[in-house]
Parts: C-alpha cells; sequence; structure tokens
C-alpha cells in the first residue's frame, strides 16, 4: 500500500507520482483530493489533487510543485519507496453534468487537478475548451493530455514562450463574449481564481473554483481551511474543495494561506541545506 | 483552591507527610468513623507552576504510595456506597480502595477492571466532582465535595503502578467466532467496544481517520494533563488482544458505511467518530489569521507536536497575547498550551462567571496558578485587524434571570464595549457533530444538531449499526462515552450470539 509506482519529473519543480493505493483508487471522483504526510512523528499533513486515477491497476495520481519542506521531500523519495500516511478520497466530487459549453481555465500546477474534470465533463457530453497558462513554456504541464481531450486548446504564458504571450483572463474573456461558455471551472494560484472570477462576473457566467487552503485533518474536525463565502464560513475539506467563485473572499483566503510563510520558509530552506548536505 | 494559597510543596515533601500520619493511624486501629472523618484530603502533588510553564510534562504527580493509603483510609465502606450511583460505568468503589488500604494495590485495580477500561486515563480526565465524588458520603459530612474521597486520584494511582511495573495484561478471549465487527474512530468509546467485542472471540477492525490512534485523547487532551505514552498503552493492550487497527481510513470517504456492511462482510458497526466540527461564533473578524478554533490549536500543538519547534513541520503562531474565548475544560487546555508554547499574556475570555464555568475546579486552578488571567462576565463582540488579528472588542455582561439550563443568563450590558490588543484568538465554545458518516449514509436519522439518534441500547436507526459517545451525546466526557461504549458493546455481542 501507498508505495510509488512511477515517478517523473514533469517540469523544473514539478513532479508526477502514481501510488499504488487501491482502496482510493477504486473510491475517487473528479474534484477530490487526498492528505498525507512523510511520518509519524514530526512530519506535517498536506492536502493534493487527485490528477487521475485508475481503478484496475489500483492506482491513483499526484502532481505537485516543490513549494516547502513537505514537498521537497516528498520529491526526494524514489520509486518503490512508501508515503507513510495517505487519507482519501476527501472533499466533494466536482458536480459533472452536461451543461453544454465547458471552458477549463488552468493555471501552473493547476493543471492537474482541473485534468480528472475536463476529462469528466468531456465524458458527460459537453463541449470543452481548456486555456493553461503558465510563467513559461517549462513550467507547462499536461499540455499533450489537455490537447487532446479538448476541442480547443488555448496555450499561454507568462513570457511568450509557448503559444499566446498573456495571461489567462485574456483569452477567457474573449471566450466570454465569442464563445458563451455554460459553466467556467478555473483552478490555479488563488490570485488567478481570483481574476478569472471577476473576469466572467459581468457576463454572469457560473465560475468554479477549486480551493487549496491550508489543512490538518482534511475531515471537518479543525476548521482550519476555513473561507468565507458569501458571508458564510464555510470549510474547504468538507463544503469544498469547490465553490462559487463570484463569491469566494479571495483576499481573506490568501491571507490565511500566508499565515507561516515565514516559518515555513524557513523549514523549506533548512530542509533544503539538509538534503543537498546528504547529496 | 487551596493549594494557590500556601507554598508549592514537592512530591517528597507531600510523601514525608504521609508517611508520619500513616504511622500514627495504624499505631490507634481500629480507625472509627470520626478518625476517618478527621483525616485531611491528601493534596495531588504537582509540577511548580513556575517550572511547568516552560514544558509539557504531565502537571499532576500522582500519589505515592503512602498518600495512597492515607487517603484510601478516608473511605468510610458505607454499605450502601453511593458513589457507585456516580459511576457511569458502576465501579465497585468501596471495594478497590479497601484493596489499596491494605496495600494490594494489584487487587485494587482488578477490581477496578471488573467495569471499567482506561483507569488510567477516566483517573486523570474524569470530573469526578460532579460524579462519583458528588456523592461521597465524606464529602457530605465535611459539606464540601472538594473534601470527599479523592476516588480519581486512587484509581489514577493503581493504574500507574500496574503500567510502571509491567503488570498489564491483555484481557484472555472467548475463542474466535470468525465474526466482524467495525469499530470506527479510536477514541474513549471505540476503545470500550473493541475490547468487549473482542473478549466475546468476534474479530475487531478499528478505523481511525488521522494517523495516530486515541481521538480526542490524542489530539486534543494535551500531554501535560494526559501524557500520550498512556493513551499508546491502552491501544497497545487492544493489539495484544488481537484487535485489527486501520488508521488513514475515514468511513464515510474511503469507503461508506454500508459499504463495511454489504461489501466488505462486517456484521456489524459501531460510529464513535466524536464531535469534530468546531463551533465559531459568527462574528466579524473570525477567519482573520490568527483565530483558531480550539480543535486546530490544540491538534497542531498535540498531535503535530507544534510546541517542538525545533522539530515539527506542523507551524503554529508564534503568539505574543492570547485571547481564548470560552469556560470549558478544552478551553483551559488551549490557554495552558499557549502559556507553554511562549505567549506573554493568556486571557480567558467568558460570559459568566466563574461560578458558572463548565471547567473542572482542578483546571481552573491550574490555569490561574499557570499565569492565566480570567476576564469573566465579558464577550468578544468582533475581531479587529487587517488581515491577522490585531485586537478583540468585548462587551461586558451580567447575570440575569436563570434560563433553562438553571444557570443565571447572561445579558450584556449596552454601551460597554472594550477593546483588547491580541495578535491570537482561539474560539472554544464547543463542537457540532461531523458530517461525514452522516452525509454518506442516507439511512442513519440525526437530530437538529447532528447527533446521531440511538435507543437505550445505543442502536441507531439502521441495522447492525450502533453509535455512541460525542456522536450520541455532544461534547461530553471521556467516562460517558465509556458507559456508552459499554451498552453499545453488549448489544453488539447480543446481536452476534
Amino acid at each position: 500500500m501507498n508505495a510509488i509506482l512511477n515517478k517523473k519529473q514533469l517540469s523544473q519543480n514539478v513532479y508526477l507520482m502514481e501510488l499504488y493505493a487501491p482502496i482510493i483508487s477504486g473510491e475517487c471522483r473528479a474534484g477530490q483530493f487526498i492528505i498525507l504526510s512523510l511520518n509519524n512523528e514530526f512530519a506535517e499533513r498536506i492536502p493534493l489533487t487527485i490528477a487521475d486515477s485508475n481503478p484496475e491497476k489500483g492506482t491513483i495520481t499526484i502532481i505537485f510543485q516543490v513549494v516547502g519542506k513537505t514537498t521537497l521531500e516528498l520529491s526526494n523519495l524514489s520509486e518503490g519507496e512508501k508515503i507513510v500516511n495517505l487519507l482519501g478520497p476527501l472533499g466533494n466530487p466536482t458536480h459533472i453534468e452536461k451543461f453544454g459549453k465547458v471552458l477549463c481555465v488552468a493555471g501552473g500546477i493547476g493543471v492537474a487537478p482541473s485534468y480528472p474534470i475536463a476529462k469528466a465533463m468531456k465524458k458527460a457530453g459537453n463541449e470543452l475548451k481548456v486555456i493553461i497558462g503558465a510563467r513559461s513554456k517549462e513550467l507547462i504541464i499536461y499540455e499533450s493530455e489537455m490537447r487532446e481531450l479538448s476541442d480547443e486548446l488555448i496555450v499561454c504564458t507568462d513570457d511568450g514562450s509557448c503559444g499566446r504571450k498573456a495571461i489567462v483572463t485574456e483569452p477567457l474573456k474573449e471566450l466570454c463574449i465569442s464563445w458563451k461558455p455554460d459553466i467556467v471551472v478555473a483552478i490555479g494560484p488563488a490570485i488567478m481564481m481570483k481574476f478569472c472570477a471577476e473576469t466572467t462576473r459581468p457576463f454572469g457566467i457560473t465560475t468554479l473554483v477549486s480551493l487549496n487552503t491550508i489543512m490538518i485533518d482534511g475531515t471537518g474536525m479543525c476548521g482550519g481551511c476555513r473561507v468565507t463565502v458569501g458571508n458564510e464560513t464555510k470549510f474547504v475539506c468538507v463544503d469544498g474543495p469547490e465553490f462559487d467563485g463570484h463569491k469566494v473572499d479571495f483576499d481573506n483566503m490568501m491571507a490565511r494561506l500566508g499565515a507561516y510563510k515565514d516559518l515555513e520558509s524557513q523549514a523549506y530552506h533548512k530542509c533544503k541545506l539538509d538534503s543537498s548536505l546528504k547529496k | 483552591m487551596s493549594s494557590m494559597s500556601h507554598k508549592h510543596l514537592t512530591q517528597q515533601e507531600f510523601d514525608e507527610a504521609a508517611r508520619i500520619s500513616l504511622d500514627a493511624l495504624n499505631s490507634c486501629q481500629p480507625l472509627s468513623l470520626k478518625d476517618r472523618l478527621s483525616i485531611p484530603v491528601q493534596e495531588m502533588p504537582s509540577q511548580d507552576p513556575i517550572i511547568r510553564r516552560e514544558n509539557t510534562k504531565e502537571v499532576a504527580l500522582g500519589y505515592t504510595e503512602n498518600q495512597a493509603k492515607v487517603e484510601a483510609l478516608r473511605c468510610l465502606q458505607c454499605k450502601n456506597a453511593p458513589c457507585i450511583n456516580g459511576c457511569p460505568v458502576r465501579i465497585d468503589i468501596p471495594r478497590f480502595i479497601k484493596e489499596i488500604a491494605d496495600g494490594d494495590f494489584q487487587k485494587a485495580i482488578e477490581v477496578i477492571k471488573e467495569n471499567s477500561l482506561l483507569s488510567a486515563v477516566c483517573g486523570r480526565v474524569c470530573p469526578q466532582e460532579v460524579q462519583c465524588q458528588l456523592y461521597c458520603t465524606v464529602g457530605k459530612s465535611l459539606k464540601n465535595v472538594l473534601k470527599s474521597v479523592s476516588i480519581g486520584r486512587l484509581e489514577r494511582f493503581v493504574a500507574d503502578r500496574e503500567r510502571e511495573e509491567g503488570n498489564i495484561k491483555a484481557p484472555q478471549g472467548k475463542p474466535d467466532t470468525s465474526k466482524r465487527v467495525a469499530v470506527v474512530g479510536s477514541g474513549p468509546a471505540s476503545i470500550v467496544v473493541a475490547a468487549d467485542v473482542r473478549r466475546e472471540g468476534h474479530s475487531v477492525t478499528l478505523f481511525e481517520a488521522f494517523h495516530k490512534t486515541g481521538g480526542v485523547m490524542t489530539y486534543g487532551i494535551p500531554e501535560f494533563r494526559l501524557p500520550k505514552s498512556i493513551v499508546k498503552s491502552e491501544i497497545d493492550t487492544l493489539k495484544a488482544m488481537g484487535v485489527e487497527i486501520k488508521t488513514n481510513f475515514v468511513v464515510g470517504k474511503t469507503r461508506k458505511l454500508t459499504d463495511l456492511i454489504e461489501k466488505d462482510g462486517y456484521e456489524a458497526v459501531f460510529i464513535g467518530t466524536g464531535a469534530g466540527l468546531p463551533k465559531f461564533m459568527n462574528i466579524e473578524g473570525e477567519n482573520l489569521v490568527g483565530v483558531y478554533s480550539a480543535n486546530e490549536f490544540l491538534t497542531r500543538a498535540n498531535l503535530m507536536r507544534a510546541y517542538d519547534r525545533g522539530m515539527a513541520a506542523t507551524p503554529i503562531a508564534m503568539s505574543k497575547k492570547v485571547a481564548v474565548v470560552g469556560g470549558g475544560n478544552v478551553a483551559m487546555d488551549s490557554a495552558r498550551t499557549a502559556v507553554r508554547l511562549g505567549a506573554e499574556e493568556v486571557y480567558i475570555i467568558y460570559r459568566r462567571t466563574e461560578n458558572e464555568m463548565p471547567a473542572r475546579v482542578e483546571e481552573i486552578a491550574h490555569a490561574k496558578e499557570e499565569g492565566v488571567i480570567f476576564h469573566t462576565l465579558v464577550n468578544p463582540k468582533r475581531i479587529l485587524g487587517k488581515l491577522q488579528a490585531e485586537a478583540i472588542e468585548c462587551l461586558r455582561y451580567e447575570l440575569g434571570e436563570p434560563d433553562d439550563s438553571g444557570r443565571r443568563r447572561p445579558v450584556e450590558i449596552p454601551g460597554s464595549e472594550f477593546v483588547m490588543n491580541v495578535d491570537t484568538v482561539i474560539i472554544a465554545i464547543g463542537n457540532e457533530s461531523n458530517p461525514l458518516i452522516s452525509q454518506t449514509t442516507p439511512g442513519l436519522k440525526c437530530n437538529k444538531w447532528g447527533n446521531i439518534i440511538v435507543d437505550e441500547n445505543c442502536k441507531t436507526s439502521m441495522d447492525k449499526v450502533y453509535a455512541g459517545g460525542d456522536i450520541v451525546l455532544g461534547a461530553a466526557t471521556v467516562i460517558l462515552a465509556m458507559g456508552q461504549g459499554r451498552i453499545a458493546a453488549r448489544s453488539i455481542n447480543k446481536l452476534l450470539a
């Protein structure tokens, strides 16, 4: 259980791992996530979206970017090693139905959680367009998979090294005018989701966002993941992770995400130093 | 309370005093009723408050052998044993205390085990002053419940003695029946069910959502009040009995409850998932950075060990001024944890007076000794700050007419707003029920608070499904959870007989 069957580096700091987790693989649906930790004593618990699953093989796929201590340690594990603690599937699955025209907007690592949702939306008979955005060419992941799945794929990079030189809200706005999607699913960094929601708001197009807040238990027990949605407090782990992007208080969410920034970056640099010393 | 008024005595000093008393008492056997009533309560030795503010080690150190024997001599061995009626699991209290007085500590713990598991836990965290000790004839005669025989401290003494001497033996079970029972959660109710059902020879699987077992005893109650080694020893006993334990498994998500019965072959399920959804006050500023539920604060500190800042990967705020809202044991645990994490000032904010506080007298006293500042008849109105909590605005209250609970209702004094500067706010006003199982189990009936509804046998609205502990009771105590676990186990054993 929990063994790493396959590990791939997708870009400089982004890794894919296929894990043997037959129970989770059999139960999970698009939009759900897992929580993992790397030992029983002092490790932290981090949530990661399930990017894909293969119930026949009993596997799930996670994609993560190295941003802190735990993701760095995770990236140092090799095929055959095991994730000590793996819990899931958590959160509510994405509501999939035939909406008509579905537009997925995925930024950076957000392509990973977008992929199973795009796949399920397509399977449900929707027309599907996808916008992928990244800082530069090297940071784009899942391009061919998304291209295969979608009726149209628009790639944009901040520096123009691949596709259009633009941020995702530009093609998003154009498509809101020309294509008129019935629903937009925007997943990526909080700031990107905020501006996607602002872009679609004047058009009145329903915009789902998937929030990646700090969590501990992931089962509703601690409330650390809470966000303000339409002036109500919601728990991302049991009420989400998806919410109406037009109602989320992103500024509050971003502040809460950054609550431990200094402590986290200290831990990350210490960990980086330790692991380079080991090498 | 009395311990606040005089110099802090060490365990050795208490022991020496007890040894002298014991010699004197032994020389005038048999003791008359009057003799016994005149023996003073043996106080619990504790770590010096100034020292313990800096560490997470257990505060109460436990009776010495001499103290235990002296305290046991205070028991009048009442024929009608009113104390037993105050015990949710009906331990034969006078009999185990008699064994202590006679010096047979192993016999004493065996008497307790006839009715109870987890005696090292219950001896520490049971609210004895509203249970067994409330009915104690000694306390009644001396007109002070705090002068009752210290039943809990004696229970702890014999349980610790057994564990420290390595005498814990896994109870013998009946031959295997090959019938399978799933127990969901690994807190006190679940531990009791697992043990009682396993003893009947059934196979038991314990499912825990966290990576560590013990439920609230692990993530919630701090080390300084309940050392984790004690919880671990209870779980080890279950393992030795052959109970299978699956951590990182959240029933309702990893597997639906109905699938456990219909697909996985479990013939009965017990739900003991606890009261796991923190309540907030729905006031302005509650989602600012620096505002925690007590569950989150305690889980970070205890389960994730954030108090060990050098080692733990899980961070916790570097708080300077902390306001804890609430007056229960969880509020005291949070405040005392904040003290140990290095906060300069820690406040308890409670809207009634200290008399109405649900926290145990002992916990309130310990918090005060450790420098926690109490603001009573005060309630928060909003939390101020841009992104990070910077202050809390409160209103003063006075007590009005009694409410349904019989306690005088707190009434706000208009215009009494005042502001306290704090960087951390911990909301400790209780929990609602965790919705994960009920959301994914359509046939399971719950009340309007989300608590699972059970009959007198702890059976739910679904066949083969039982429930107990906080998921049924709302937030309660370890011993009440155990009491329900015992009833549920009996029902399951009957079902499978």
